[in-house]
């Protein structure tokens, strides 16, 4: 894990001290909420619907036990004793005081953390695979570089008032799980004769115009990724729209400009950046990856698993919670922030403690926020599932249903937001509810509800297999739904059904869906995207909506 | 014919908690809606929200949001407002637990 070098750890103390003036100062009357606003969320502190929210980075979605200690001391001390993580790794806490902004963000500064860019038109929270460093399937770890783009756009003199936010996204493997086509760039390890490099993709994103990313260049050596990605945000400057908000995002320059001049104009863009970084982010670089350190991976042990699997309980969360380690006597653990019920992405200060200390007593110290908004164990030697299942068990974290029904993704919405036109939570803890009720989430198997509260898609509902987008239509909570969506490689925008449903009629419709999935699938090893694809949405529609000559007749 | 005026009250976030207040008609800042005044008089609203925008230093985002009478005093009418009132649905914080 990247360690705060004497440079990173002077740049933060005068942000904090100049961020601590800029706060006294509004409260001494001096500063108006004009001046104030952009200074306050430059440094990742919301006004929303009752109350201030400080958005914390968490770079990559990478942590270890002291940091994570960290957030729950914050919880504790400043919020209501819980933090909420985010779809963008990040943590939100909804309760702070104004005044007590400054010290909360010295606080984090004591491990090395902070809000810088997490808003404003700037290069945001870098984020990356979860499963980063410890997947069978990655070619190499991503979190080195995406640690280089970290420090490349942290305070880039360039890149502080672009047009509109840019979000970056990395993975290191084939097997998409930071949804590297839905960001403005998304950037995916390949190799070319032997060398590592990266596919580079631009313009996706999602929000009110959804559109899945292009490649611009299919290789891009690691040597280059900086001056390349220097260059495409060094256009995007240039060309992206500053005359209209809901026009600015690279994806909308993209498609107004067409991907071959775009692309041309980056080449040339990189010609110049190429010669500008004159081996300094190689130097840096070579810097971080030695802070990257692959642990000590222990071997053997994986008997104790084995028989703890006797228990069907334990078995029931191993089958859904844990992935393939690339080491054969480990496992990856994800911790479900999704009891059924609870607010998706939420967790006790208690909860972090508990995270924390499996951490580090049987996880190398290593912990990571997915943007499914659960906490994952990278490295778990299987000899040790059982205990940490305990564990979890005992903390209210122990829940068996990573990638089912009720491990639904769920913005903050109209609870939080003053963005919201819907609320999104309490949807998603009465979807979960439903199916704990009807016990089918284990028979309806691999199934991801996103819900969203606003057009901004924050909850990813555009790429959900069942994606939920709650409006205000005419003073009424109004859900859309779309099906078909895709967050991963095969990335795709759902289709939206038709009229939407009321707050009280959209949990019974997705029951419907789920219900209409089990009778027309062709058996049980077929998914309900495979089955939405392979049919179509009419049999969907006409469990949502009735038989077709029925809604002709109404 | 110009369209009918519905009731309005003034709302905003309070500067240093960051919490919803309302303007009363003693010129004072209540976490509560039904001591907001209830403004009737589309005219008396527009100096009612000047009033309020000229206070940077006590709340934050000051409008007019749509309000009914009720036997306690102002309601919300929009569920947004409902919302501002009351607190977020998926734990008893804010005004639900400030004033229960």
């Amino acid at each position: 894990m990247y360690r705060y070098d004497d440079f990173d750890t002077a740049f933060l103390a005068e942000r904090n001290a100049q961020f601590r003036a800029q706060v006294e100062r509004r409260i001494a009357g001096n500063l108006t909420e004009d001046e104030f606003k952009p200074l306050r969320l430059m440094n990742g502190l919301y006004l929303q619907l009752h109350a201030y929210m400080l958005r914390v980075a968490i770079p990559y979605g990478s942590l270890d036990s002291r940091k994570m200690r960290k957030l729950a001391d914050l919880a504790d001390r400043w919020d209501k004793g819980y933090g909420h993580f985010t779809t963008r790794q990040n943590i939100q806490y909804n309760w702070p005081k104004l005044k007590d902004v400054p010290d909360m963000l010295d606080a984090l500064a004591e491990v090395g953390m902070h809000a810088i860019q997490t808003s404003g038109n700037t290069i945001r929270n870098v984020t990356s695979d979860h499963f980063a460093g410890a997947s069978a399937d990655e070619i190499a770890d991503p979190r080195p570089y995406a640690e280089l783009i970290r420090q490349w756009s942290t305070d880039h003199p360039e890149f502080q008032f672009l047009p509109r936010k840019f979000k970056i996204a990395i993975t290191g493997a084939p097997n998409d799980r930071a949804v590297v086509k839905a960001h403005d760039i998304g950037l995916r390890m390949v190799e070319k004769d032997g060398k590592p490099g990266f596919e580079v993709i631009v313009g996706g994103g999602l929000g009110r115009t959804p559109m899945v990313g292009q490649v611009i260049r299919e290789f891009v050596p690691v040597t280059d990724l900086l001056p390349y990605l220097e260059a495409i945000v060094h256009v995007y400057n240039r060309h992206g729209r500053r005359d209209n908000k809901y026009k600015a995002r690279i994806k909308i320059t993209v498609h107004e400009n067409g991907l071959d001049t775009i692309r041309a104009e980056v080449e040339e863009a990189f010609l110049r950046t190429r010669g500008e970084f004159t081996g300094v982010d190689e130097r840096v670089m070579a810097r971080i990856d030695s802070q990257f350190v692959t642990p000590d991976f222990v071997d053997g042990g994986a008997e104790a698993y084995d028989i703890a699997r006797a228990d069907p309980v334990f078995r029931s969360w191993a089958d859904t919670n844990l992935s393939e380690h690339k080491h054969p006597d480990y496992a990856i653990v994800t911790i479900s922030l999704k009891a059924h019920g609870k607010t998706p992405g939420d967790a006790t200060a208690e909860q972090m403690r508990v995270m924390a200390d499996l951490a580090e007593t049987y996880g190398h110290d290593e912990l990571r926020i997915s943007h499914q908004q659960n906490v994952i164990l990278p490295h778990v030697r299987k000899g040790h599932l059982a205990q940490v299942h305990a564990e979890l068990m005992k903390a209210g974290l122990g829940t068996a249903n990573i990638g089912l029904a009720s491990d639904i993704i769920a913005c903050p919405g109209m609870d939080y937001c003053a963005l919201a036109t819907a609320r999104a939570i309490p949807v998603a803890q009465q979807i979960a509810e439903r199916v704990e009720a009807l016990r089918i989430e284990h028979e309806v198997g691999p199934l991801q509800i996103k819900i969203s509260g606003c057009i901004n898609a924050c909850g990813h509902h555009h790429v959900g297999h069942i994606g939920i987008l709650g409006l205000d239509r005419g003073g009424v909570e109004t859900y859309q739904i779309t099906l078909g969506g895709d967050a991963t490689e095969t990335a795709e925008i759902g289709q939206r059904t038709g009229p939407g449903f009321s707050y009280e009629e959209i949990v019974p419709a997705i029951e419907r869906l789920m219900l209409a999935y089990l009778e027309h699938r062709a058996d049980e090893n077929e998914t309900f995207l495979e089955a939405y694809r392979r049919l179509g949405a009419a049999p969907f529609k006409e469990a949502l909506y009735g038989p077709e000559k029925t809604r002709h007749a109404a | 014919m110009p369209r009918a005026f519905s009731p309005k009250i003034v709302t905003a976030n309070a500067l240093l908690e960051g919490d919803v207040v309302y303007l009363t008609e003693d010129d004072r800042w209540s976490r509560h809606m039904g001591e907001a005044e209830f403004i009737e008089d589309e005219a008396h609203a527009a100096i009612r929200l000047l009033t309020a925008e000229q206070q940077g230093g006590t709340v934050v985002g000051a409008y007019l949001a749509d309000a009914k009478a009720g036997p306690d005093g102002p309601e919300p009418v929009h569920f947004r407002e409902s919302f501002r009132a009351r607190g977020p649905s998926n734990y008893r914080h804010g005004k639900q637990a400030d004033f229960a």
